[in-house]
């Protein structure tokens, strides 16, 4: 039988021990994890990123239940650990479970302090160190308005500025002359003040909290100075202690935390402990780098493996705030009788400084512009000298700093993710031997650059080194950004953007005008967020769409006409023909799609054509609905069931001139035979005697997938009515420029079907793609015919002579 | 006395939509940046043998529509990783009209 190895916590530390183990044994223990909350492993230092919008609550899952599945692990959650039997190895939990061991890990974690003061037990005082504290916290945002965080340092800032993007109005009473002061001198701290305070953060510094006023909830604070505050909300956010109850009770040696040597064991036989609830060396930590360094030595321990012995961690710190870089490692408190280089630019509002000893850096603090941080702190790790580097150049020519290429450069020993202690060597043998090709891949394998995210240009510079071309965009929408759809999407929506030029700078897109990829996208996802308020932006459509014809190769267009249902009549033919003749059309064709195309039509052509065949525009060109494609149906058909023609119809009138992410093509078969060809229909109908057959997310191009059968109805309303839910759907969830097909694959049929067969939200749905609609469905033709203005600027050439003037 | 051709009013191009005007046979798209810019390319790509009219405009740049080739607006060099230049044309503003300066055409 394997080996009983069980933790109790199952957090950060934890987990990535239990990952360390997997990696170097998997065989070796019959894994058990204890948790507390009703959560699998997530990243607790992502929390204020889901506070300020910037990811939700699943983003931040970094081990979901199915890994414990996958790796045999049990997980025992929401039922902590309660007592701990050393002398039988018996772990008892709260509800009663026995567990016994033959290796027990502590990662306990901490708790967040809470100030021994009257009114700390009172409703609407929080802490913020879970998923619950944080959704508390939302909660709070949505019902009041007033809020204060006691404690200026890292995690407080960011809660402050997560509710004031909730909407509270945030003043942060802090203890100390400036703000982080741990982490920062009182330069860098004022900088960071004065910029906070630009963004609407209000601050009360030198400032102690005595009492909680209010009866069951908060209404306020008093200080020491007899002065008060009003508020509807108190975020304690001034430091951690050590978890380390239970393990005092269970006989181990504790004094801030739980006592371990360099190799992570506690003072009794086959107990060890790691992460926040430690003390080593008498240093408790509460950053994650020291837990992933402790988890790596204790793996070692664990399966057999010469550990090198921990000798305690250097931490570095950075804001996850946006406009307020910094960067902090090292010695920067007990700084008497230390050197210093600094460099302050009040211009851009730019700061370094750096604390020397023995010609060594100790110490670091960086405003502003923090990308060097790195790279000292690499230097401080080594201990290298800085004699002969250069101290201060001010006013270089831009590109001649050592900037974050010298990546290159590095050793392979030298860390690039401080968060999760991942070197330079473990990402350049995950890119050689995973063949990993982008930053979101390598973050996945190695976990470089998935806590603050800092290191990401250089984990990109290092694939650029190894890949040269090789190197493929992340999950980003495109290259101008390693937003992918969701989280672009969740920042319009949180954000309220209504501009592409807003989104690009919110979102800090490489491109400040956005590229040929994301602009469009970009438009597309704005006029879904915000229908009425998002005014649709021609310079960013595509080309087609723009001109509302098809380009062809060389440079003339094609015009094709909406006949709805693929029916026509004598005069429309006519007419064509007409037109054909008139204009000199080089190639007229039925389109595949069962509808008849001028093609090789002249630019400034367009307009008057339109005029005279006096038809509406198939939107052959678009992002959109499309033609609905049917067979002639019951009435002159023997074998016809429906009126697949008739339905076909009432179909393109009812949902014509709507853009979809991409395009949507629809076709009606009147029996099984299916001669339209439904089964390869984003949205294909197959009609029988006593109903019709919903299949979705067919495709006939160049991957052809077969539609599913989705459901099956009795009328012709419901089939519109799913119809126009399913649409609704796509567009709220569908990447720009993703199919049908791939996008019920990447949403699980069995996810869109429950979904589309709830009659409540197809009502939603309908309702809301009306609305979405309601201005913007017409025909584009039109528009151009009654605008001469729009002729003039986008369809007219100018020609000109060249004539020549001599001298 | 140099040569001077009008090609276009400035209030007959749309910001960063492309206006073609073309001189004899030789085929020119003008561009109005973002920032107020007009520039003057040869519409021709010499990658892909179409035109480049119909391109998206970002900043200084135009992705061109065939192959999203991303071409400097200023100097009409294609950027890397891939190379070619189109020929720009340096252009004379008077009194809300466009001109093109020199004999380059």
């Amino acid at each position: 039988m394997k080996e009983q190895l069980v933790l109790i916590g199952n957090g950060m530390a934890g987990v990535r021990l239990v990952e360390e183990i997997l990696e170097r044994d998997p065989e070796r223990y019959a894994i058990t994890i204890i948790g507390k909350e009703c959560y699998p492993n997530y990243n607790r230092i992502m929390l204020s990123n889901v506070l300020q919008n910037k990811m939700t609550v699943d983003e931040i899952i970094t081990n979901p239940y199915t890994w414990y599945e996958e790796n045999n692990i049990t997980l025992i959650n929401e039922d902590p650990a309660v007592g701990v039997d050393a002398a039988h190895k018996i772990v008892t939990s709260e509800k009663g479970l026995k567990v016994p061991y033959d290796k027990l890990v502590f990662a306990t974690g901490s708790h967040p302090f809470i100030l021994p003061i009257p009114g700390s037990q009172k409703d609407g005082v929080v802490a913020f160190r879970t998923i619950d504290d944080t959704a508390e916290m939302m909660e709070a945002a949505g019902k009041h308005k007033k809020a204060v965080v006691i404690g200026g340092g890292l995690l407080g800032l960011e809660a402050a500025k997560g509710l004031q993007l909730q909407g509270m109005d945030v003043t942060v009473v802090h203890l100390a002359k400036w703000l982080m002061e741990t982490q920062l001198d009182e330069r860098a701290g004022k900088m960071l003040q004065s910029d906070l305070e630009a963004q609407g953060l209000k601050f009360l510094l030198e400032h102690a909290t005595t009492e909680i006023l209010g009866d069951e909830r908060v209404t306020g604070l008093r200080f020491k100075d007899g002065s008060t505050i009003e508020t509807d909300l108190v975020v304690m956010s001034i430091g951690i202690r050590p978890a380390a109850e239970l393990a005092r009770e269970a006989g181990l040696e504790v004094n801030r935390g739980i006592v371990v040597n360099d190799f992570m064991e506690t003072n009794l036989p086959a107990i060890y402990a790691i992460g926040e609830c430690v003390e080593h060396d008498g240093k408790t930590y509460g950053l994650v780098a020291p837990l992933f360094e402790q988890g790596k030595v204790l793996a070692d321990v664990l399966t057999g493996i010469e550990a090198k012995p921990y000798q305690g961690s250097k931490t570095f710190t950075s804001l996850k705030v946006s406009g307020c870089d910094l960067y902090s490692a090292g010695n920067i408190m007990d700084t008497d009788g230390l050197q210093s280089i600094e460099a302050y630019d009040g211009v851009n509002g730019n700061y370094k400084k750096v604390f020397i000893k023995d010609n060594r850096i100790e110490g670091i603090v960086l405003y502003g512009e923090t990308s060097d941080g790195n790279r000292y702190y690499n230097m401080m790790k080594k201990g290298q000298e800085i004699a002969d580097l250069q101290s201060i150049a001010i006013l270089q020519a831009a590109g001649e700093e050592a900037g974050s290429d010298d990546v290159v450069a590095w050793d392979d020993e030298e860390t690039v993710c401080g968060c999760n202690g991942v070197t330079k060597g473990d990402i350049i043998r995950g890119i050689r031997e995973k063949g990993l090709t982008n930053v979101a891949e390598v973050g996945k394998v190695t976990k470089a650059g998935t806590s603050c995210g800092k290191c990401k240009p250089q984990v990109q510079t290092l694939l650029e080194h190894e890949l040269g071309e090789g190197v493929t965009a992340s999950t980003g929408i495109c290259s101008c950004t390693d937003l992918n759809r969701d989280q672009v999407m969740t920042q319009i929506y949180a954000k309220h953007l209504t501009t592409s030029a807003d989104v690009f700078k919110e979102l800090k897109f490489a491109n400040a005008e956005g590229c040929a990829k994301c602009r469009p996208a970009v438009n597309f996802y704005l006029n879904v967020a915000f229908p009425t308020e998002h005014k649709d932006e021609r310079q960013s459509r595509y080309v087609n769409e723009r001109m509302h014809a098809n380009i062809q190769k060389d440079g003339t267009f094609s015009v094709i006409p909406r006949m709805r249902g693929g029916q026509t009549n004598p005069q429309q033919l006519l007419q064509i023909a007409k037109v054909a003749e008139k204009y000199n059309v080089p190639l007229v064709k039925v389109t595949g799609s069962q509808r008849i195309g001028l093609y090789g039509v002249k630019k400034q052509d367009l307009p008057t054509i339109w005029k005279e065949l006096d038809m509406v525009s198939a939107q052959a060109y678009a992002k959109a609905f499309r033609s609905v494609k049917t067979c002639v149906g019951k009435n002159f058909c023997r074998f016809g069931t429906q009126d697949s023609m008739g339905l076909g119809i009432k179909l393109e009138e009812r949902f014509e001139f709507i853009d979809t992410p991409h395009k949507f093509k629809v076709g009606v078969s009147a029996c099984p035979r299916s001669c339209v060809e439904s089964g390869v229909k984003d949205f294909g109908i197959i009609c029988f005697e006593n109903g019709y057959q919903i299949y979705i997310g067919g495709n006939g191009g160049t991957e052809v997938k077969e539609a599913q059968l989705l459901t099956t109805v009795e009328t012709e309303e419901e089939v519109i009515e799913y119809c126009g839910a399913l649409l609704q759907y796509y567009r709220e969830t569908g990447i720009y420029a993703e199919r049908t097909a791939p996008w019920v694959e990447r949403l699980g049929f069995e996810a869109v079907k429950h979904i589309l067969s709830d009659a409540a939200k197809r009502k939603d749905l309908i309702e809301a793609l009306d609305v979405a609609t309601a201005v913007k469905r017409k025909d584009p033709w039109h528009e151009v015919v009654g605008d001469r203005d729009i002729q003039e600027k986008l369809y007219s050439i100018d020609r000109r002579e060249l004539v020549t003037v001599g001298d | 006395m140099t040569n001077k051709i009008f090609l276009t009013k400035i209030e007959t191009l749309l910001p960063q939509i492309g206006r073609s005007v073309s001189i004899g046979s030789k085929k020119l798209a003008l561009f109005q940046l973002s920032d107020g810019r007009i520039t003057a390319i040869e519409d021709f790509c010499p990658l892909t043998g179409g035109p480049v009219l119909e391109g998206t405009v970002s900043g200084e740049y135009l992705y061109e529509p065939l192959r999203d080739y991303k071409i400097s607006l200023i100097d009409g060099r294609i950027q890397e990783p891939d190379e070619g230049q189109l020929q720009v044309y340096e252009l004379l503003l008077e009194d809300g009209n466009i001109y093109l300066q020199g004999a380059a055409i």
